[in-house]
């Protein structure tokens, strides 16, 4: 069926300007921009630019530090993304147990979502502050050293935490959604062939949510990779040392601090690169979900 | 009020054609009805007279006006689609006033014409409803009277009633039907269904793949199919339609075996020997109550349909697949295997030729 | 029936243990809030809320002139109000704009636009950071709300998301409007529009806090503290390891930052959760 559409010249070009506009002025030339910069070198003046080819690539790729960003960016994402999913199925199959005081739980569930990641990285700085921090006191209590300013895997510990309870809240409306559009008949199906609470939940209803959790992760990921630039910024800035320090603040940091515009030029195509597979998968997957209805 | 002219209308879709030149004049008042098959393009025809589609080439004039390049608002003509198409957020009232409100009426012109086209329709207590409060049949009286109300030259019908359920359409059938006599607003209706095309028409517009095959009262339409498609498509059940042969002296045409005399055709009938097709609708055959048999059949299968049976059935002698269908009154019980020797109508006979499929008498 | 109670009851303690690591957090920051300086320096902080809370919150409010580098919380919020709502409405209207022109009509190089708009999916700030930048100074776009509303409002998403909605409104329904005289315009006035209202609403909320919790963006865009949204201005007032941060007037100025989302987020929480997951489709 083809769709009915109004016969018109230029109306729809003018439709189409202002986003167009904006489009290409704040993305399209500034990637482009990027992507040259990449390939090119400024003396440490600035004055002149001379045609590098992949020489910036070749540098940032062999560089510890780089190296190292590309370590924590992994272990981070992947805790985060394992932690805020985990928990947020945990309460998700609960909730949808419970029959009295579903909505409650549900309106308090979601507040997180609407709270900045910087801020969720304050509060649980203020939590476990070393000096003051009332969830610091009692680890101070039982003998742990607890100083997440200083200590590189404390540092990274806190930072996951923030980040995944900013995102419990996205998973959980995900995985409540999910777990609606399983049909009750295949559940009953099973409760009658004898199946236990916990092998339903293993062999039908986990299963069932693949699509969902596989949607979730590649989301999460972005969300760690990106979204997640306010924690670090507010919280350790990267440190203590260099341990946790993701891709994307490294690019911040070499290009607002350190000013070394070539390298960041090459890191942001790195990025590009990586933000282009994770979408090609994202909808691959969507694409795959039409088809299976 | 007004008349529609069409004159050699084509579409192209890209290369490839869909409408091959249709030419139909449409008399003030009158009421045609297109009838075809799914994918025959009469909806195209339809939607090309409205001005949702472009016309690739032909001229159409509503009114003796040409409306080619016009708007469909700028064409004075209303259209009642098979959906219904009702502007789901707005009342029956609201539906029904868009059109006037556009054109720039004023409210109480708006409110008298909306209350008396309500009125017509009996939706007077639906009025503040939204579409999805109603039943099927009242959201087609809302898309009728959202035409009615405009008083335009001409009403469009799109299949309007093939949503609805059997009882229903019947009713809204007539109620169609009724109300374009008290408004006599020419109209034209594209349907699939040939009762609904047969009640329902001034002239019939039968379309088949792009083409008009017969432009015809339904009258004539059914008792003079110009072509072998008309015949098996208008008319339930079908036609019979059998390959035969022109008998010796042009005395008529030899069918299974048998000469059936067709004396006052004799004129229509090609050389002797000639391959036609022979065609007889189920109705116009009867028993044989004496010597004389024309046909030999045997019954295959029974239809009862209550006022009459359907006996399906195959030639003495022949296979057992072909079908020729006898209409029987419903007091005649027939059992299957049984021997049906028959009569022709001679009136009633229709002959075809077997390279254009057109008629020939 | 007995397994099934007992299933229950160990449903509402996960919940509630949920509840508690989700939740508590912000409770605890809003108790902050409520004590004075002193009661928050000196550990374990208590569990209920104190009496200090008029006290802060108006010296917060109306008293704390000079506290964050010479702006007060009201403009702050203001500030974040208006680079949240600039960024909600202004992506709803010319993601409406651009979803109408792909789907209602038919012009040459309608797919290469939509594909311009689509590869903006694989494009955020993050990777093109140095560069934006520049733009916007070139511009003279730093310290305006120009310059943290405008590049934000160019969006594949509510693109996508109004594009795919609008593919859903029957054929019929245009050409009935076609018919009965309305034009591109009147359509989408008083047909497409009043449609499109709860997936507005829903886009809206996301956008919103979208808008609200930018910190990137907003941490390049501004130099000055007086155009500060309320996110930053707060990342600028913790210092960990000075002493001298008031951390009640800070806790005072987190719940600010966070209820308005948070608001946003419970009262329109059906549109909120529809938004959400069709947003992601």
């Amino acid at each position: 069926m083809n769709r009915a559409t109004f016969p018109h010249k230029f109306l729809p070009y003018l439709l189409l300007l202002p986003q167009l506009a904006i489009t290409v002025v704040f993305f399209y030339w500034p990637a482009g921009q990027a992507l040259r910069q990449s390939l090119l070198r400024e003396d440490a003046f600035g004055l002149k630019t001379q045609f590098v080819g992949l020489s910036n690539f070749k540098r940032v790729l062999a560089d510890p530090a780089y190296v190292n960003s590309i370590t924590v960016t992994v272990v981070f994402s992947i805790a985060t993304a394992f932690i805020s999913m985990a928990v947020a199925l945990l309460l998700a199959v609960q909730a949808e147990k419970v029959i009295r005081g579903k909505t409650f739980y549900r309106t308090l569930l979601i507040w997180p979502y609407a709270v900045a990641p910087a801020i969720a990285g304050m509060l649980w700085l203020f939590l476990f502050n070393p000096s003051f921090g009332t969830l610091a006191y009692p680890l101070r209590l039982m003998g742990l050293n607890w100083d997440p300013l200083l200590n590189g895997p404390q540092a990274m510990t806190m930072i996951i935490m923030a980040a995944s309870w900013k995102q419990i809240s996205y998973n959980f409306i995900f995985f409540v959604a999910g777990l609606q559009a399983i049909p009750r008949t295949l559940i009953e199906a099973a409760a009658i062939d004898g199946a236990t609470a916990r092998k339903r939940f293993w062999t039908i209803v986990f299963p069932l949510l693949a699509p969902t959790s596989f949607f979730l992760l590649v989301v999460n990921t972005v969300y760690a990779l990106f979204d997640t630039f306010g924690i670090i910024h507010a919280v350790t800035g990267g440190g203590p040392g260099k341990t946790t320090e993701t891709l994307v603040y490294k690019v911040y940091n070499d290009g607002f601090v350190n000013l070394i515009l070539g390298d960041s030029a090459a890191q942001s195509v790195i990025l590009m690169v990586i933000v282009i597979a994770l979408t090609a998968i994202q909808f691959r997957y969507i694409e795959r979900r039409v088809h299976y209805g | 009020m007004a008349t529609i002219s069409l004159k050699d209308v084509r579409k192209d879709y890209g290369r490839n054609p869909v409408i091959h030149g249709i030419s139909l004049d449409v008399a003030n008042r009158e009421f045609i009805v297109i009838v075809g098959p799914s994918g025959c393009g009469k909806s195209t025809l339809l939607r090309m007279v409205a001005g949702l589609e472009e016309i690739t080439s032909g001229t159409i004039e509503i009114d003796e006006r040409v409306v080619n390049q016009l708007e469909p608002r700028e064409r004075d003509i209303a259209m009642v689609f098979q959906n219904y198409a009702l502007y789901p957020h707005m009342t029956v009232f609201e539906n029904m006033a868009y059109g006037l409100k556009i054109a720039g009426k004023n409210r109480t012109e708006i409110a008298e014409r909306v209350s008396s086209a309500a009125n017509m329709l009996e939706l007077g207590p639906y009025l503040t409803r939204k579409p999805r409060a109603l039943s099927g049949g009242q959201r087609q009286r809302v898309a009728m009277g959202r035409a009615l109300v405009r008083d335009p030259a001409a009403f469009l019908f799109d299949e309007p009633l093939s949503n609805l359920d059997a009882k229903l359409r019947v009713q809204m059938r007539l109620e169609i039907k009724a109300l374009q006599r008290e408004v006599g607003t020419t109209s034209l209706y594209v349907t699939h269904d040939q009762v609904e095309a047969m009640t329902l028409a001034d002239r019939l517009v039968v379309m088949n793949g792009g083409r008009a095959e017969q432009i015809d009262t339904p009258m004539n339409v059914y008792l003079k199919p110009a072509s072998v498609f008309v015949a098996s498509f208008i008319g339930s059940p079908a036609m019979n339609i059998i390959e035969a042969r022109v008998a010796a002296e042009s005395r008529g045409v030899v069918v299974a075996g048998r000469t059936i005399d067709l004396d006052h055709l004799r004129l229509h009938l090609p050389a002797v020997g000639a391959p036609v097709l022979f065609g007889i609708r189920p109705e116009h055959i009867a028993v044989s109550e004496t010597e004389k048999v024309d046909l030999l059949l045997t019954v295959s299968a029974v239809e009862t349909l209550g006022a009459d049976a359907l006996a399906h059935c195959y030639f003495e002698g022949g296979k057992k697949g072909r079908d020729f269908v006898v209409r029987l009154p419903g007091t005649r019980t027939v059992r299957v295997g049984e021997h049906l020797p028959v009569v022709l109508d001679r009136a009633a006979t229709h002959l075809f030729d077997p390279e254009s499929k057109k008629r020939l008498n | 029936m007995i397994a099934r109670a007992r299933s229950r009851l160990f449903a509402h303690l996960w919940l509630i243990l949920g509840l508690i690591v989700v939740a508590f957090p912000i409770y605890y920051v809003f108790v902050a809030s409520t004590h004075s300086l002193q009661t928050i320096l000196r550990p374990p902080l208590p569990l209920l809320p104190g009496d200090q809370f008029l006290a802060n919150y108006s010296e917060a409010l109306f008293g704390g002139v000079g506290r964050i580098g010479g702006v007060g919380v009201g403009t702050l919020l203001l500030n974040s109000t208006i680079v949240a709502l600039g960024i909600a409405i202004g992506k709803i209207i010319i993601s409406l704009m651009s979803a109408y022109a792909i789907v209602f009509f038919r012009f040459p190089l309608r797919m290469v636009f939509f594909w311009i708009i689509f590869i903006t999916l694989m494009l955020p700030v993050e990777v093109r950071i140095l560069p934006t930048y520049k733009v916007m100074v070139d511009l003279n776009l730093i310290d305006t709300y120009a310059g943290l509303i405008v590049p934000l409002i160019a969006s594949a998403t509510a693109t996508l998301l109004f594009r795919q909605f609008f593919m859903t409104i029957p054929n019929e329904l245009l050409e009935a409007a076609r018919i009965d005289g309305a034009g591109p315009w009147r359509f989408f006035k008083d047909i497409l529009l009043p449609l499109s209202a709860t997936n507005i609403a829903a886009l809206f909320v996301i956008l919103f806090i979208y808008g609200w919790t930018q910190y990137l963006w907003p941490l390049l865009m501004t130099n000055s503290n007086s155009m500060n949204t309320i996110v930053i201005a707060l990342r600028k007032m913790i210092s960990f390891a000075d002493a001298d941060t008031e951390w009640h007037l800070v806790m005072v100025t987190c719940i600010l930052a966070i209820a308005p989302p948070i608001l946003v987020v419970v009262l329109m929480q059906r549109w909120f959760v529809k938004g959400l997951v069709e947003s992601e489709k």
